[in-house]
């Protein structure tokens, strides 16, 4: 679960947590993060990884929800 | 200055977006301008623009067209580098009364005006994002604040572009992106040198400055709204009209 460790990590520093308090079935709004949050991190991500996330029509409420993404991404 | 930053004017190659276009250069910034079918004009302009000493380029480009648009823009971030500011000024009329106005004819107006502008800015939005400085003004237009016989498709298009800046200064005004318009009254351009006389004259006799607008007169509102000292004005619309609409 490489990917989803990154992806605590970078929302770590995001939000200023400990990366411990986060968990795969942690949502968005748990962390308070907006709709406009969530594209922010995904642009870090995008970077962290080197991919490009395609973000329309995608239904995203959990650290897991986003690591998916990312590991589509990557495939 | 805006020395070091990439700005696209869309329909940029003649009128009011050829104005735009000279303006954003004179301050520095790297100019691509989108045109939809003058290439003599995107010629002559893009000659003009180069001779501010910025880089510059133009693109065929139909806004109106999802893919075309996005494909143009990454072109742009790529050989221009990431677009930071955007001026949506591509438009076109399809004049006639509500009663003989065809279907075609209300969306091709639209799709261009309306549309377009909002390809051009969910194209842009992440790059403006990203680098927490991006300034979009779309040039909307009096007649979207007063209605005009004759021309309710344009109207509704433009009355449309200031719900939608007011709608992107809202999401990304704490992302240090300010969206704004400008609305013009009427201008000295090919668009309205289309008009009858009797339709001139009698829009003259409307203004209180006494004189139709030049280009230039618009492209200055537009370089004070994307310079740095306007950084707190976001969701405005400013009338460039010799008092026509206020």
């Amino acid at each position: 679960m490489e990917v989803l460790e990154k992806v605590i990590k970078v929302l770590a520093e995001y939000k200023e947590v400990d990366a411990s308090t986060i968990t795969a079935d942690t949502t968005f709004e748990e962390l308070e993060l907006d709709s406009l949050d969530t594209v922010d991190l995904v642009m870090e991500l995008e970077n962290e990884f080197g991919i490009t996330i395609e973000m329309e029509d995608q239904k995203l409420s959990t650290v897991g929800d986003i690591a998916a993404l990312v590991e589509k991404s990557l495939a | 200055m805006l020395n070091g930053k990439t700005a696209i004017v869309t329909g940029g190659v003649r009128g009011i977006g050829r104005a735009i276009a000279l303006e954003l250069a004179r301050q520095g910034a790297d100019v691509a301008v989108f045109y939809a079918g003058n290439q003599a004009a995107a010629e002559q302009t893009v000659a003009q623009l180069l001779e501010t000493g910025v880089k510059a380029k133009a693109w065929q480009c139909d806004v109106s067209d999802f893919e075309a648009s996005k494909r143009c823009v990454e072109e742009v971030a790529k050989e221009l580098g990431p677009v930071q500011i955007l001026i949506n000024n591509a438009g076109i009329t399809r004049d006639g009364l509500m009663l003989t106005m065809s279907e075609e004819d209300y969306d091709r107006v639209l799709d261009v005006n309306l549309k377009g502008a909002f390809h051009m800015m969910k194209h842009c939005y992440s790059q403006m994002m990203r680098k927490r400085w991006g300034r979009v003004v779309n040039i909307t237009s009096v007649v979207g604040l007063m209605g005009n016989a004759g021309q309710a498709n344009y109207a509704a298009a433009k009355a449309g572009l200031v719900g939608l800046t007011k709608s992107m200064a809202r999401e990304l005004a704490g992302r240090g992106v300010t969206c704004n318009a400008v609305a013009p009254g009427y201008i000295d351009t090919d668009m309205t040198g289309q008009l009858p006389e009797k339709a001139k004259e009698a829009l003259m006799a409307q203004i209180p400055a006494k004189r139709i607008g030049r280009p230039e007169d618009v492209a200055r509102a537009v370089a004070f709204l994307v310079s740095d000292e306007a950084g707190y004005i976001t969701g405005e619309v400013l009338r460039v009209d010799g008092g026509l609409a206020m």
